[in-house]
């Protein structure tokens, strides 16, 4: 018993965590893309430095679901300033300011605003991130050294082994066969 | 970064120099804060320094005193403070402009400059937000503007303008902050893995947020990027305009008018897009970024001080006009007054500064002079900052009864106050300069034609032009549909 645990702690159990293919064109990798969608994967990304043109339609994505986020955020913004100032103004401590109704509404209309666009910006950036399950430091694709070229001039496809439809052999040739620079397995610990 | 389809001019040249790579920008850009700062980035920062700590003397003297140290008296209670905050509120609104007006219209040469004017607009409202909290006199009670309960129990009042800009100004602070934040996550990303030291890999590792550049990813970056852009449009253009109803909702002849808001925003957007200017020179010469802000930005940037600086002129004019037609003898004291009367130097300045310089940007010879522009930009931020100084000083020096007329004299406290705020606006900018990534990386990659799929599948090599792209473009969709009915199942 001892000894297998040393042995696990010596070397750790690890499992294929994504096979990472990488191009060196934007081309390329979008023409990859488009074989990796339709050969049917479903848990799979392209890394790019900058969004190409074209890559959502060449992975089969559908539109981003934030604008409605955002739509509800700038909802609360709108109706939330105009309750707390019809709340403070109108009906907690009335208070005539330059022969106006307390609950004027000309007057709300620019805090109105300014606070539609606070909570707009605020579920645009806090949305996306939610979207995106960021932030998150750790990933296995950090595990590759070329990765890291990721962020400068180089392009990667991804695809995950817990895609239904990934096999190993299979997965890897497909990328082989769709000009990759390199296909490379990465490995988790468990 | 959501272009969709280049706008293309005849003969446009390209936005990046030819022959660039992608993987020269990701050097140029981020080779600043790996490599020593250059000797003119020590002596900009040791000036800038300077003037930042006289900045925290004169405040710290002024809170141990009182405002009393300003020269703000009856009849002038608003001068040097509510100038300066004016002036450097209008100097951040370039910066939204370049960064979210110019990216919905697709103007893509905006890739060039748009990190530096946003981090512009960061300080430059952080400098203006500190005069107007000093201003109020006791900073300690400053959190009464905010709708928070408080042991009066009463309520902020919702019907003064100077609420209003309370939630403007802070609400563009937060919206610029959030949009300058999302921008750096890529660029971010590209430093923490190019970095050599553990220290850097952890600072920029965590202000990465795990970035890794996935388009599953990019898709909702990019429209949140879209989404913030378009808010911060008719944001940038209400901060203003708020600000201008500080003036235009009093009665106060001089400051009663309803052009404010376009003339300010106007106004702002020239001031700050000199700012730019005189900012990108010296950076661009410190940290030789010639090859990505080319002489064509800065061309297009002094066209556009030309058309502001002619709006600024219209409305000067305007506002003469209308005291005139108004017939009103207050209103038209106060416009003869500044013009003729004591203050006529300080109204002067401003029309040879903001109308008469711009001018010589009419001649393609002075549009791509670097000395030019410079001295340029820098009249232009002095005029734009005697304009408010002109509004703001001669509309009060008068009062309606010639008992309560006198003049405004600056102490030596508010010249230290306001020439402080510039140590500290340069302060922050130099440090950004130095320790993030000064021009936004993967937009100008996303803008270069090594970005666009089709640049190399095609035989041909072409080079992006719309008329040379049409084979590739037209064999790929062929492609696309065969694959499409090869597929087994629907993607």
């Amino acid at each position: 018993m001892a000894a297998h645990a040393e042995k696990a702690a010596a070397m750790p159990r690890k499992r294929t965590a994504l096979v990472l293919a990488q191009f060196n064109t934007t081309a390329e990798v979008v023409h990859a893309a488009e074989k990796v969608r339709d050969a049917g994967y479903t848990r799979w990304d392209t890394h790019t430095p900058f969004p190409i043109h074209g890559m959502d339609k060449a992975m089969g994505m559908s539109d981003s679901r934030l604008g409605w986020i955002v739509l509800g955020a700038a909802l609360t913004g709108l109706t939330g300033a105009f309750v707390m100032m019809y709340w403070m103004n109108g009906i907690d401590y009335r208070i005539v300011v330059g022969g106006k109704p307390p609950e004027a509404l000309p007057s709300m209309v620019p805090v109105m605003f300014e606070l539609t666009i606070l909570l707009s910006a605020f579920g645009a950036v806090i949305g996306m991130f939610h979207l995106n399950g960021l932030p998150r430091h750790n990933h296995p694709i950090f595990e590759s050294d070329r990765f890291k070229t990721a962020s400068d001039d180089k392009f990667f496809l991804s695809i995950e082994a817990e895609d239904p439809k990934f096999n190993l052999q299979k997965t890897k040739a497909l990328l082989e066969s769709s000009h990759a620079a390199h296909v490379e397995v990465i490995e988790e610990e468990v | 970064m959501a272009y969709f389809e280049p706008i293309r001019e005849i003969d446009e040249a390209p936005l990046v120099e030819p022959g660039s790579k992608l993987s020269d920008i990701t050097n140029d850009i981020s080779r600043v804060s790996e490599t020593k700062a250059p000797r003119g980035w020590w002596i900009a920062f040791g000036i800038s320094s300077m003037f930042a700590s006289l900045f925290v003397f004169s405040v710290g003297y002024l809170f141990y005193r009182g405002i009393g140290v300003w020269g703000n008296t009856s009849p002038v209670y608003w001068a040097w403070d509510i100038t300066n905050f004016v002036w450097w509120v209008g100097i951040g609104h370039a910066g939204t402009l370049i960064s979210a007006v110019l990216f919905l219209f697709r103007q893509k040469w905006r890739t060039a400059i748009n990190r530096f004017s946003e981090a512009m607009t960061l300080f430059a409202v952080i400098c203006a937000l500190i005069f107007p909290s000093i201003h109020v006199g006791r900073p300690w009670l400053l959190y009464w503007v905010f709708p928070i309960p408080n042991q009066m129990s009463i309520w902020p009042n919702f019907k003064s303008p100077l609420l209003w800009d309370v939630f403007a100004v802070s609400t563009y602070f937060t919206v610029s902050l959030l949009f300058w934040f999302v921008g750096l996550i890529p660029d971010l990303a590209t430093l923490r893995d190019r970095s050599q030291t553990k220290l850097r890999r952890t600072v920029y590792g965590a202000l990465a947020l795990g970035w890794r550049g996935s388009n599953r990813h990019w898709q909702n970056y990019e429209r949140a990027y879209l989404i913030l852009a378009a808010i911060s449009t008719p944001l940038v253009l209400s901060v203003h305009s708020v600000v201008s109803f500080d003036f235009a909702t009093s009665i106060e002849p001089g400051w009663h008018t309803t052009i404010f808001p376009p003339y300010f925003v106007a106004g702002a957007i020239f001031s700050g897009f000199a700012m730019v200017m005189t900012v990108l020179l010296i950076a661009r010469t410190v940290f030789k970024l010639h090859r990505i802000v080319q002489m064509r930005h800065l061309e297009l940037m002094n066209k556009i001080m030309l058309c502001t600086g002619m709006l600024v002129g219209y409305a000067y004019a305007m506002e003469f006009f209308i005291a005139w037609y108004s017939g009103q003898e207050y209103e038209r004291y106060v416009f003869v007054n500044r013009a003729f009367g004591p203050y006529a130097w300080a109204y002067w300045t401003m029309i040879s500064c903001n109308v008469i310089v711009p001018q010589i940007f009419w001649f393609r010879k002075m549009r791509v002079s670097i000395p030019v522009m410079f001295v340029v930009s820098i009249l232009i931020n002095i005029g734009m900052w005697f304009e408010r100084f002109v509004i703001i000083v001669t509309s009060l020096h008068r009062d309606f009864i010639p008992s309560s007329w006198g003049m405004f004299t600056p102490t030596i406290i508010d010249i230290t106050t306001y020439t402080g705020t510039i140590g500290v606006f340069f302060t922050l900018f130099l440090l950004f300069m130095r320790w993030l990534p000064m021009v936004a990386m993967a937009e100008v990659k996303g803008v270069m034609s090594a970005a666009d799929p089709h640049y190399e599948s095609d035989e041909g090599g072409g080079h992006g032009h719309a008329d040379e792209k049409k084979p590739a473009a037209k064999k790929h969709e062929e492609e696309e549909s065969k694959d499409d009915d090869l597929a087994p199942e629907g993607a």
